[in-house]
């Protein structure tokens, strides 16, 4: 269980040095991408909603900022906000605000997750059994 | 790149699933999720600024240094319609504000124990509990080996009769695969004796 504490990763380590060594600056910095934003504005986001890019409209739409960029041409194909969060290696809650906006932009579709309440659904469950099986 | 595919609107990704592995810090969550995943796993990081925002005091926390919580997770694609993910709790017991967005929508939890110091998982085991979503217990065997009974550690950890212990190596992908396994059972199990019901919990 090697992975935990702050300077673990040669990814930690860059992102440290990128800031000058200021572990605070780190904190900061992503929220800049935001515009302050700390709450999306709506909570469609878990960490294994589904999410794809739309067909962009015919004028190209209101230019994006670069991260926007990126989410989109990472969600070509379907991806879930956590795996998006660590392929930007960003927080999920600063990818949710900006899948927030494009999801205004009308820039990406969202899947959620199959709900789950206290009533299981049967067949999913022996779906997921079988899927362990093949393991 | 983007939207070259017309038919990208229609696209109906799969649907998603979670279970949650849980347990003290250093338990082996994050090696039981590496054995069965089909990705190396992956890891987020949330500053503590948004996640415990008005949440957690911090006052009185010895390491204050602290500024993110690491969530780590895999993945497993069981057809080509369901992707079950794996998410690895945050250990340490000051971040227990992010296990509730973590379990809602999640099938169910293994609780990883090691009997060396069970008292690091009493937290996770009590989080499910009072939650009323089901678990089950898997005991990792550190260098595999298993000096305690099922029975031994169900009673040691107070836990129910029926409550599921399984003795298992986090490091082994069919040991992990079949304390998952055991978890999906349990809840097939309840599921067809409530008829797709089970009683609605408070």
């Amino acid at each position: 269980m090697p992975l935990r504490g702050p300077a673990s990763s040669s990814r930690r380590t860059a992102a440290s040095e990128v800031n000058g060594g200021d572990t605070a600056g780190r904190l900061v910095r992503p929220f800049t991408l935001t515009g302050g934003r700390t709450q999306p504005d709506r909570g469609d986001f878990t960490l294994i909603t589904m999410v794809i890019a739309a067909p962009p409209p015919p004028d190209g739409g209101p230019r994006l900022q670069p991260e926007h960029t990126r989410i989109l041409r990472l969600c070509a194909e379907p991806i879930v906000v956590a795996e998006l969060a660590t392929r930007l290696d960003l927080p999920v809650s600063v990818v949710s605000i900006m899948l927030c906006d494009l999801l205004q932009a009308e820039r990406i579709v969202v899947q959620p997750p199959r709900p789950v309440s206290r009533t299981m659904d049967l067949e999913l469950l022996q779906k997921v059994r079988e899927g362990l099986d093949r393991l | 790149m983007t939207g070259s595919d017309a038919t990208v609107q229609k696209v109906s990704a799969p649907d998603t699933v979670k279970i949650l592995i849980a347990g003290g810090f250093g338990v082996g969550k994050t090696t039981m999720v590496g054995s069965v995943s089909e990705i190396v796993p992956l890891r987020t990081e949330e500053p503590l600024t948004a996640a415990g925002l008005g949440i957690d005091d911090l006052n009185g926390i010895e390491e204050k240094k602290a500024t993110t919580v690491a969530l780590d997770f895999g993945r497993i694609t069981i057809s080509q319609d369901l992707v079950l993910y794996l998410f690895g709790t945050p250990g340490q017991q000051r971040f227990w504000f992010m296990w509730n967005d973590l379990a809602i929508g999640a099938l169910g939890a293994v609780v990883l124990v090691d009997v060396r110091r069970p008292e690091s998982s009493f937290a996770a085991i009590d989080f499910f509990e009072r939650r009323k979503i089901p678990f089950v217990i898997g005991v990792n065997g550190f260098y595999g080996e298993h000096p305690y009974t099922p029975e031994e550690i169900r009673e040691s950890l107070a836990l129910p009769e029926d409550a599921q212990v399984l003795l298992c190596d986090a490091r082994e992908r069919a040991s992990s695969r079949d304390v998952l396994i055991a978890l999906i059972d349990e809840l097939i199990a309840t599921t067809t004796r409530t008829g797709g019901r089970p009683a609605p919990t408070v």
